[in-house]
């Protein structure tokens, strides 16, 4: 596991793309065939079951450790990792055992038919023979929820340069549901095994948010302008009997909306297609939290089915009869789409209606109202826009509405995990509700590093209580919270739940007199 | 026989404070560091090697006298003397002893030799005052030797790929451990806030590897895959980054938590501190024998709870020591 440690550490301690770069060809270059594998693995979230119950290693190593849970617990607050903390209060090792990557992972898999004594005996010898980062690696493979500290797109790029090969080909081809046994690290990454993947998706075309006025744009009529809608956007896959749905984060949520799978099922052609699942209903797009209540579930009842049903709002097309369409402009491949729909319209799919305005002035009030129809906002796409892979600036634009804002105090501060467990860096905010104050929104996002060590030395001076790891701070720091959707809510003391929270801007020129009221507040919520 | 009061902690009897944060007659120092070592003072007494160190912070014009470690000194009938601490050059902790009864300030210390302070001695007493900068079990320090051999080795793959290695430490202590370690692998240029502090280990009689004094300012081209050594207010800085391919390391004790090394903008982090560690603090705690322990700056709740739970009575104190290192100072 040294080979694999020595990536993990390498990007773990830098934040330059560069040498994450220079880290992964390294390891591309040093690593075994399994061990690629497996990087390639847990990168594409295809993790192993979790076979060792976290309870259990948490006992196991305050037992070894010597100490009392209430100081376990401390640690784990002030490192914000569990396999990470498990591996420091742990004595130096005593012997060293090295095992690839893969051979780990073989043993981990066995695991699912040990007895607890087995797993107990598997995993304290293990953490007796490893070095301290490994020790914490193979207790985050133990879990299957090991994050990597680099980005999709960084770990792409060092594999295209690797294997000489064009980026979106490298995307192509890791994606996708393929199985570790069946095909060579050479040949997934190559795309030999990208023919026969049904399910494969195509990287999603991005918008960038547009930062200026839209007349800079030009004629507004060379614009394909939709709404842009708050649902989540899905790929849809339709070959050979079969139907894929994909999320933006390269998830696979068929099972998840089965009206869409079954009516994409009905449809006699090949295609793939790109839109935003939405509840909809009595003719209205609803807001994100009532599709929120479908996600995740083991079972979606018929009950739910028929309150909550999905539509998909498609906007372009992606492929048709096994053809490649993303190089078409999108006016070519709208009409295509059209045409599509008309003959198989009927049930959730539903084709994403284009806005047509005269100029940019018409176009900037129907953007204003179109909160009115529960969209945040517009699309702006050019209509010789190819479908790019990933963001590409100047062809597709989100054009989104000001987000709400209100003013809100600092009333609780905790920690952060991973980068974030040396500060104080998630926040819960409250408004005035009459004299007393309700908390409203936790925000984690928004502060530049300065400022976050700044609250963070206020929160050290000023913590008036202490429960655990969160610290109660004296009212008096004002932010300005930003969100982009409000609604009613019995789970929320306030009364209400924000959608995407976050701190606009430090309000040092304001005291906790002036903060919103509550009950302003809910004025908002049509 | 200790009063903790805002000015600081008041030895009753003697009439003196250690480590006061507010101006007092007297103030017994327990070493050079600036939130131990504050201004305004009518007298200081320290160790000999911490005369120079705060005469170069405080001004050259202070009153200070300077005493040797295990020297007696009485005060209002209160017998002072200072006792190694391990913590950097000149650190002490302060053995009070009045009618038979010992109590006895840490100051900072750590018990690891790192070759340049005089190690710790463990004094026998009646109550101890502890810091707990890093008192939790998570803090385990590596060996000197295997510390050594990670900067070592860091800088000679720095080498090979053509990059300067660029040190960030606390320059009064840090600074000097880490030009221990480099000794003789490659040239060392330290910043000039270093260069000052090292002319007070080498009047000590303390021998420091060749160095040079790195003028950011100018041309910095020369330093090229060499060993840069610059204090922590340069981490970010503008001058820092003219420094040619530069890599560059934290060397703290946060860094033994990998949030922290991946929270600063560093290229890597080394936990190598100057504090002692969960088990070095509790061992050290233990030998003193102390039948009550006060616990200052640090993890002062997790600390006194955990030695009132194994039998030892403990009280948490607040001082102001520790402030200016919190988040800005690597300890």
């Amino acid at each position: 596991m040294k080979t694999f440690a020595t990536l993990i550490n390498a990007l773990d301690s830098t934040n330059k793309t560069n040498l994450k770069l220079e880290a992964l060809m390294h390891f591309l270059a040093e690593a075994e065939e399994g061990d690629k594998m497996w990087l390639l693995a847990l990168f594409t979230g295809k993790r192993p079951k979790r076979n060792v119950n976290t309870a259990l290693m948490r006992q196991w190593a305050m037992e070894i450790a010597g100490i009392p849970e209430w100081l376990f617990l401390e640690s784990y607050s002030s490192v914000g990792d569990l396999g990470e903390t498990i591996s420091l209060i742990l004595p130096a090792p005593e012997q060293y055992t090295e095992r690839s990557l893969s051979e780990w992972m073989q043993q981990i898999a066995t695991l699912d038919k040990a007895t607890e004594a087995e797993k107990k005996t598997f995993v304290t010898e293990a953490w007796r023979s490893l070095t301290h980062t490994e020790r914490f690696i193979f207790n985050k493979l133990l879990g299957g929820s090991f994050r990597l500290g680099v980005s999709a797109q960084t770990l792409i790029n060092a594999l295209a340069r690797y294997y000489n090969m064009e980026a979106n080909a490298v995307t192509h081809s890791i994606m996708g549901d393929w199985q570790m046994d069946a095909v060579t690290f050479d040949e997934l990454v190559q795309g030999a095994y990208t023919d026969t993947q049904l399910s494969k998706p195509y990287p999603f075309c991005l918008a960038y948010p547009l930062e200026k006025e839209p007349e800079e744009l030009g004629p507004v009529q060379d614009w394909q302008v939709e709404y842009k809608w708050d649902g989540i956007r899905g790929q849809l896959i339709r070959r050979n009997d079969e139907v894929f749905i994909w999320s933006r984060g390269e998830e696979l949520i068929t099972e998840q909306f089965p009206e869409i799978k079954a009516a994409l099922l009905q449809w006699p052609v090949n295609v793939v297609l790109d839109g935003e699942l939405l509840v909809f209903k009595d003719g209205q797009v609803l807001n994100f939290s009532a599709l929120q209540q479908r996600l995740n579930r083991k079972n979606i009842s018929a009950k739910m089915l028929q309150e909550l049903p999905v539509v998909c709002f498609v906007y372009d097309l992606l492929e048709l009869d096994g053809k490649d369409l993303r190089n078409l402009p999108i006016k070519e491949r709208r009409s295509m789409l059209e045409e599509l729909l008309r003959q198989y319209a009927g049930g959730p799919l539903m084709l994403c209606h284009t806005i047509a305005a005269v100029d940019w002035e018409a176009l900037k009030s129907i953007r204003q109202e179109s909160r009115s129809v529960n969209s945040e906002g517009l699309m702006l796409k050019h209509k010789d826009s190819p479908y790019h892979t990933g963001r590409k600036k100047g062809d597709w634009w989100k054009w989104k509405i000001d987000p709400y804002t209100i003013d809100a105090v600092l009333i609780y501060a905790q920690k952060g995990s991973g980068r974030r467990s040396a500060y104080y860096t998630d926040y819960t905010f409250a408004v005035r509700k009459g004299d007393e104050l309700v908390s409203i929104a936790k925000a984690y996002s928004g502060l530049t590093d300065k400022e976050i060590q700044e609250v963070n030395r206020y929160i050290n001076q000023h913590a008036i209580e202490k429960f655990g790891p969160v610290r109660t701070v004296k009212p008096e720091l004002v932010f300005e919270i930003a969100f982009e959707g409000i609604s009613f809510s019995n789970r929320h003391k306030s009364g209400v739940a924000l959608r995407f929270p976050r701190i606009a801007r430090w309000r040092k020129d304001k005291t906790a007199a002036e903060i919103d009221d509550i009950e302003e507040i809910k004025k908002m919520i049509r | 026989m200790l009063q903790f009061t805002p000015k600081g902690i008041l030895c009753v009897p003697g009439g003196f404070y250690i480590d006061p944060w507010k101006p007092v007659d007297l103030a017994v120092i327990t070493h050079g560091h600036s939130d131990h070592a504050r201004w305004g003072m009518k007298k200081y007494l320290c160790h000999h090697y911490t005369v120079p160190i705060l005469k170069s912070r405080l001004g050259t014009d202070i009153a200070v006298q300077g005493i040797a470690y295990g020297e007696p000194v009485t005060i209002n009938g209160v017998q002072v003397s200072l006792h190694p601490a391990g913590h950097i050059i000149g650190s002490a902790q302060v053995r009070m002893e009045y009618k038979g009864y010992v109590v006895v300030v840490s100051g900072d210390y750590k018990v690891q030799d790192d070759g340049l302070s005089d190690p710790l001695e463990i004094l026998r007493c009646h109550e101890f005052v502890t810091e707990s900068t890093f008192g939790l079990p998570i803090y385990n320090w590596q060996s000197v030797a295997a510390q050594h051999t990670q900067l070592q080795e860091w800088v000679a793959g720095n080498r090979a790929n053509g990059k300067t290695s660029v040190f960030i430490g606390y320059s009064l202590g840090k600074a000097q451990r880490i030009m221990k370690a480099l000794e003789g692998i490659a040239p060392i240029h330290v910043h000039y806030s270093i260069a000052v502090l090292n002319q007070a280990y080498e009047s000590a009689g303390i021998q420091l590897p060749d160095y040079a004094i790195a003028d950011l300012r100018e041309d910095v081209k020369h330093l090229a895959q060499d060993i840069v050594i610059l204090p922590p207010s340069l981490l970010d800085a503008q001058v820092t980054r003219k420094i040619p391919d530069m890599a560059n390391a934290i060397c703290s004790g946060w860094m033994q938590v990998r949030g922290a090394r991946r929270w600063r903008s560093a290229d890597a982090g080394f936990a190598i501190s100057d504090h002692a560690d969960w088990p070095g603090l509790l061992d050290t705690v233990k030998a003193t024998g102390a039948e009550k322990v006060y616990v200052t700056h640090g993890q002062t709740a997790v600390f006194t709870k955990y030695l009132n739970e194994i039998g030892i009575a403990a009280e948490e104190v607040t001082t102001r020591f520790g402030e200016e290192e919190e988040s800005v100072e690597p300890s």
